[in-house]
């Protein structure tokens, strides 16, 4: 067993060692004995995957913090080149766990795609996306829309801006193209959220067209998160939604305009999970409480401090991480998005690790995710609103989540009030950015309000 | 008088020749930097501006900074694991403590060795396969008839065709409870072998096919066994060629296993290449030539020391 699993011994130094035997050496020993049978580690050596986004950071922090080796667990964490290979690697078992899209372990377990049952006890983080159009792009919509040209530029921007651009663009035959980084990415369903609610159609699945463009007024493909910036650039895509640094990086290096983040789309929407096997997870119990804890750890310090962030920032910038420039991963990690080369603004929730229970896996944020999967034609048939609460219970697994917060919150690690008293659904919100209402229990009715997807 | 006046010539050509075999690649290598500054001056690109050979070296001594305080952490680790054990004792004098090893991160000059060992390891497999059927086929015109068409159909496949087949093989076959290898090491090493085998494959059957007819016939007048004339006369008359093939093959391995590495995520210079491009900062390009040179560099001296093994082997006949 690992003492310094205790919190006294965190805080160890002699002073206090010799106090405590003193005073409490029944007490110590009731505690050493008590956390024994739950501290050992199934299979202490671990290696994580993740994709070099700045969302990461739980992983990284809690590595290079200290966090996983105060839980006996030596991790190692390896860059992976992209979501499939990454969900494939995590499958076959040569990951033990990674950073993952929240559709990727909802999608495996229905079998869109790969085929597995992958589960999820830790959500990542809240936030983090933004859509960037090319400077051609934007100019035209500047030329069309008078409104928008003011200054400051009226946010957010709708994509009502952009329908003129594309319906010029799809009668010319040379339809816009987009690019996201994975079929059931947040990003895609975003990107598409976006689109939609301006009155253009992203395009659906269907058993004859997989790449997701059927009726579609812009053709939506897949371009790796890091690779985003480079195709812009060469013009074979004009626009793109993906996470952080790749929208600050085309702004930085001028080629585009972060027109939209995901935060004016739907407010504090979840974006990546820690993901790992159903198998893995029956195998490994205390080892999977072990790496929540340490997770739930890492999520609380990065949102501590302005301090921490910029530690964070310097800590991600290593090439063996998101190993982008330090100035283009501050950008948005420290509370400000830039736009425009001349309009930076303060966003201090663009990227949230542990604030409004950002960490707890909430059933409704699977149902949201499977409620955009039906939307555009991934779910190729209607499902009644069980089957949605069905397959959300077996993929996000809250009851991990609790047991690693409790044991955080016995050590002092957390407070009572740091983990929510839910049922696992989030209250109605309509904080999007068309106002519509999303009520978790409800998805069919949710699917009819929708004007552009299925709507059973 | 006339030793000097004899002398003198000879050391003029002498001092020629140096002059001019390094005189000249000097030169060539003076104008490609020259070159290279002046482009890496005008041409911008979407990280910034072209690295130029002093940014190159410049990431070369931060990726061995990298590399030294990588070994530092590892002291501060096992230092930390002192301690904890020294604490743990303290706490239960019988308790049972586990030493770990510190998980230890690649660092370029790691994942150089990680690399070789894959490139090697390809090159082993693809050579136990290949010179047993090379020989084969020499010594049998209908194997060699039969095995013809596979020759011709696999050898030109590019690694990245082979390289899913063979991913999805290795995870479905190979699951042991403790594996030696990594899943990815041996889809690289596979992949190596299965496109580094044809050179030796190919000329092993030609060194045999074209042993002298006299030689063979000793070994039937001195009655030898099968294996016997394999070992004794075969193989040792086809030795010269047999290492053209092997070094050719090491060459085209080396090739194929950045490629491999990159897709299959092995941790060597080929993955190195494809995670400093995802960075996208403004080292990436810098760093990307430090790996071109390095894989170039290390494919180079693969070449010699085959080329000097082939001599070893080639009993006079001159090897190039």
């Amino acid at each position: 067993m690992n003492p310094s699993r205790l919190p006294i011994f965190r805080r160890w130094h002699p002073e206090r060692l010799v106090r405590i035997r003193v005073l409490n050496t029944a007490w110590l020993f009731a505690a050493v004995v008590a956390t024994l049978p739950a501290a050992e580690p199934e299979k202490p050596d671990l290696k994580f995957g993740f994709i070099k986004l700045t969302d990461c950071a739980p992983i990284v922090i809690a590595k290079e913090k200290g966090f996983f080796e105060d839980e006996g667990l030596y991790v190692t964490v390896e860059a992976q080149a992209n979501w499939k290979i990454l969900l494939d690697r995590v499958i076959t078992g040569e990951l033990d766990g990674a950073h993952m899209l929240a559709g990727q372990p909802l999608a495996a377990t229905i079998g869109f795609g790969t085929k597995a049952h992958v589960i999820t006890a830790f959500s990542m983080d809240l936030n983090g996306n933004g859509v960037t159009l090319a400077k051609s792009v934007w100019e035209e919509m500047l030329g069309l829309n008078p409104e928008l040209a003011a200054t400051p530029t009226p946010r957010p921007v709708k994509a009502d801006a952009l329908k003129p651009v594309v319906q010029r663009l799809k009668a010319a035959g040379t339809p816009l193209k987009m690019g996201m980084v994975f079929p059931v990415s947040t990003h895609n369903y975003e990107l598409r959220y976006w689109l939609a609610a301006g009155g253009i159609h992203p395009g659906f699945y269907t058993p004859n067209d997989t790449t997701g463009t059927a009726e579609a007024d812009v053709l939506i493909s897949v371009t790796p998160p890091p690779q985003m910036p480079a195709t812009l650039a060469q013009g074979t895509i004009q626009g793109y939604c993906v996470g952080e640094p790749w929208n600050q990086q085309a702004v930085i290096r001028d080629i585009g305009v972060a027109v939209v983040t995901d935060y004016e789309i739907w407010k504090n929407n979840p974006e990546k999970v820690f993901g790992v096997t159903a198998a893995w997870a029956e195998q490994n119990p205390q080892t999977h409480i072990a790496v929540v804890k340490a997770l739930i750890r890492a999520a609380k310090w990065l949102d501590e401090s302005p301090e921490n962030r910029v530690e964070a920032c310097r800590i991600l910038s290593r090439r063996e991480y998101v190993g982008a420039d330090f100035q283009v991963i501050a950008n948005s990690m420290t509370g400000t998005w830039q736009y425009t080369a001349d309009d930076t603004r303060p966003m201090p929730d663009f990227n949230v690790f542990f604030r409004y229970f950002a960490t707890y896996p909430y059933y409704s944020d699977a149902v949201w995710y499977l409620t955009q999967m039906r939307r555009w034609g991934q779910i190729g048939e209607a499902k009644s609103d069980d089957w949605y609460k069905q397959t959300a219970t077996e993929v996000y697994r809250p009851d991990i989540y609790r047991a690693a917060a409790k044991e955080l919150i016995e050590e002092g690690y957390l407070a009572a009030t740091d983990i929510p008293e839910t049922d696992g659904y989030r209250a109605v919100t309509d904080e999007f950015i068309d106002g519509i209402a999303y009520d978790g229990r409800q998805p069919n009715a949710y699917l009819q309000k929708l004007a552009i997807g299925l709507k059973d | 008088m006339s030793t000097t006046s004899a002398a003198a010539p000879r050391w003029e050509a002498l001092a020629r020749s140096a002059l001019r075999n390094i005189g000249i690649p000097t030169l060539a290598i003076a104008v490609f930097l020259g070159c290279w500054s002046l482009a890496s001056r005008n041409i911008q690109v979407s990280f910034g501006s072209l690295p130029g050979p002093v940014a190159v070296v410049e990431e070369v001594k931060n990726l061995w900074a990298e590399h030294v305080a990588e070994g530092a952490k590892e002291r501060e680790f096992y230092e930390r694991q002192a301690q904890r054990k020294e604490a743990f004792l303290a706490k239960n004098p019988n308790g049972e403590w586990k030493e770990r090893k510190y998980a230890a991160r690649p660092t370029f000059f790691r994942q150089i060795v990680t690399s070789l060992q894959t490139v090697f390891t390809g090159f082993v497999i693809a050579s136990l396969v290949a010179v047993p059927l090379g020989v084969i086929c020499g010594l049998s015109r209908g194997f060699n008839l039969a095995l013809n068409p596979f020759i011709q159909l696999f050898k030109p496949v590019s690694p990245l065709a082979w390289l899913p087949i063979v991913m999805i093989l290795v995870s479905a076959l190979y699951n042991p409870p403790e594996p030696f290898f990594e899943k990815a090491f041996l889809s690289s090493a596979i992949t190596v072998a299965l496109c580094s085998l044809w050179p030796t494959l190919i000329n092993t059957a030609v060194g045999v096919a074209s042993i002298d007819q006299d030689y063979l016939n000793v070994a039937r007048v001195l009655r030898l066994g099968w294996f016997a004339k394999v070992f004794k006369i075969v193989l040792p008359a086809a030795l010269p060629l047999i290492f053209t093939g092997l070094r050719l093959s090491l060459g085209v391995g080396w090739m194929v296993l950045i490629a491999a590495e990159m897709l299959a995520q092995n941790p060597g210079l080929g993955k190195f290449v494809w995670d400093m491009f995802q960075n996208g900062s403004s080292q990436t390009l810098a760093q990307i030539m430090v790996a071109v040179f390095t894989i170039g560099l290390i494919g180079f001296a693969l070449d010699r020391a085959m080329l000097s093994l082939q001599r070893a082997v080639s009993f006079g006949a001159q090897a190039r």
